[in-house]
């Protein structure tokens, strides 16, 4: 049924016009509007969006290299302060160092200084002690003398009254004592 | 009033002998079948002279105000974060870049003919689709002149992309000889490519839209007068048949809405590969 439809309508047509060949009219006014559109077109509208495209695509590569930028400062921010931090773990490690070893510098500096004065204390001691027992001996030597030159007058009489052999009985006897004292001594 | 049989079968073939009756009668009412008369509607204004302006001028006016309205506009308020109306500009404009022109010309040779190709496409697909859109009701690609204008417009764009690109002579050798065939057989050859590239090409481009313009109107038509026939005008034995056609009015604007934007995808498409054939080295 369509395509008598159709077969008869184009029959039909024959009056109006060939589908093919345009009329003068078809053409003039086809250029004016396809002209209108490609002028429109090539003007304003293609233009217009390629900006805005080319624009998107700056800002995307802009974006990426500031990215990109940002990254590698960070990167390098990173780094330093890795470093910075590695230096200064160094360097608390070696102030450490140092304190101690100063530290126990000090130490055995002020042991060695407590040593010398408990030395020096020791033997300004022993050296008084040495003095008073001298001065004792002295003291006893004269002392003992005369109370044993006493004594030995009173029991042995006149026979010693003689300077010299008085003298010489006590130095003997002193010596006697000495020596049996420093015997006990070595003996303790 | 002719008195309709009421046998179904009898009155399909009723049916379609009576309208050819009536449309060669040029009766008023009854059912008006599609013509090729639509294409060829009395003159506005200025009849007679050159710029006879009648219903199919009128239609691509009003599309071509819309296009280049809209583009224009959508172009002036393009932003770089595209909003609803301009990711569809946008879409339809990376469809040809990407879609057509890079696919067939390759990227680099691409960007001098992405505008042609645009604007092409864009003005063939707003000029069919005018063809389901209501009140304009008639592809402005329908009547020859206009796929005529086109088709002549990519036939001097590739010709001229071919002769800068190899020269004159160079263009033709390419052209007329191709390489690798024995030299008799450019007796036969020649000649076809000859036809081939100054005639057939374009000529192929404007008849195949435009062809598929007018029997795509006809059909429209014919389904849609149909029903109306059968709803308004036929006995009520016939009112089911008008279903039928709804059905099928329905389903072909949709189908011709998919013709529209096929046709301007391979017109586009051709212009492309002939700009290619033109412009490569060998082929």
């Amino acid at each position: 049924m369509i395509a008598t439809v159709l077969t008869g309508t184009v029959l039909a047509a024959e009056g109006s016009g060939n589908i093919l060949v345009p009329a003068g009219s078809e053409i003039v006014w086809s250029t004016i509007f396809v002209a209108i559109i490609a002028f429109a077109f090539y003007r304003y509208a293609l233009p217009g969006f390629q900006k805005v495209l080319d624009e998107r695509t700056a800002r995307i590569e802009g974006g990426i290299a500031k990215a990109d930028s940002v990254q590698a400062e960070a990167d390098a921010a990173l780094a330093r302060y890795t470093k910075e931090l590695n230096e200064a773990r160094a360097e608390a490690a070696h102030i450490r160092e140092e304190a101690r070893i100063e530290g126990n510098a000090i130490v055995a500096d002020l042991r060695a200084k407590a040593q010398e004065e408990a030395n020096r204390i020791l033997e300004t001691g022993l050296r008084q002690i040495e003095a008073e027992r001298q001065q004792v001996m002295v003291t006893l030597r004269a002392d003992v003398g005369v109370l044993a030159t006493q004594l030995a007058s009173k029991i042995v009489g006149e026979s010693l009254d003689d300077e010299v052999r008085q003298s010489r009985v006590v130095d003997r006897f002193l010596d006697e004592l000495e020596a049996s004292t420093a015997v006990s001594i070595k003996g303790k | 009033m002719l008195r309709w049989p009421t046998h179904p079968q009898e009155s399909a073939l009723f049916t379609a002998a009576t309208t050819q009756l009536l449309a060669a009668s040029g009766g008023g009412g009854g059912f008006q079948p599609p013509s090729i008369s639509d294409f060829f509607p009395p003159p506005i204004l200025f009849a007679g002279t050159p710029f006879e302006f009648n219903r199919i001028q009128l239609v691509r006016l009003v599309v071509t105000v819309v296009v280049v309205t809209v583009f224009v506009v959508g172009a002036r308020r393009a932003k770089l974060v595209p909003g609803r109306g301009q990711n569809i500009l946008e879409l339809v404009l990376d469809f040809v870049r990407v879609n057509v022109a890079e696919e067939v010309l390759g990227t680099e040779k691409a960007k001098k003919y992405v505008p042609l190709l645009t604007t092409i496409f864009v003005a063939i697909l707003a000029l069919n689709i005018s063809g389901v859109v209501p009140l304009l009701n008639i592809a402005g690609t329908s009547v020859i002149g206009l796929p005529i204008v086109l088709a002549a417009w990519v036939f001097v764009m590739y010709l001229g992309a071919g002769i800068r690109a190899h020269g004159l002579g160079g263009f033709l050798r390419t052209s007329l000889f191709p390489p690798g065939v024995p030299p008799y057989m450019y007796v036969l050859l020649t000649p076809i490519e000859f036809l081939t590239v100054f005639v057939i090409r374009p000529a192929t481009l404007a008849i195949r839209l435009v062809a598929n313009m007018i029997s795509g109107h006809l059909m429209l038509v014919l389904v849609i007068s149909a029903t109306e026939f059968f709803l308004v005008e036929a006995g009520p034995s016939l009112k089911a048949y008008g279903l039928v056609t709804f059905g099928a009015a329905l389903a072909l604007t949709l189908f011709e809405a998919f013709i529209a934007a096929l046709q301007a995808y391979i017109f586009v498409v051709l212009a492309a590969v002939y700009l290619n054939l033109s412009i490569q080295e060998e082929h």
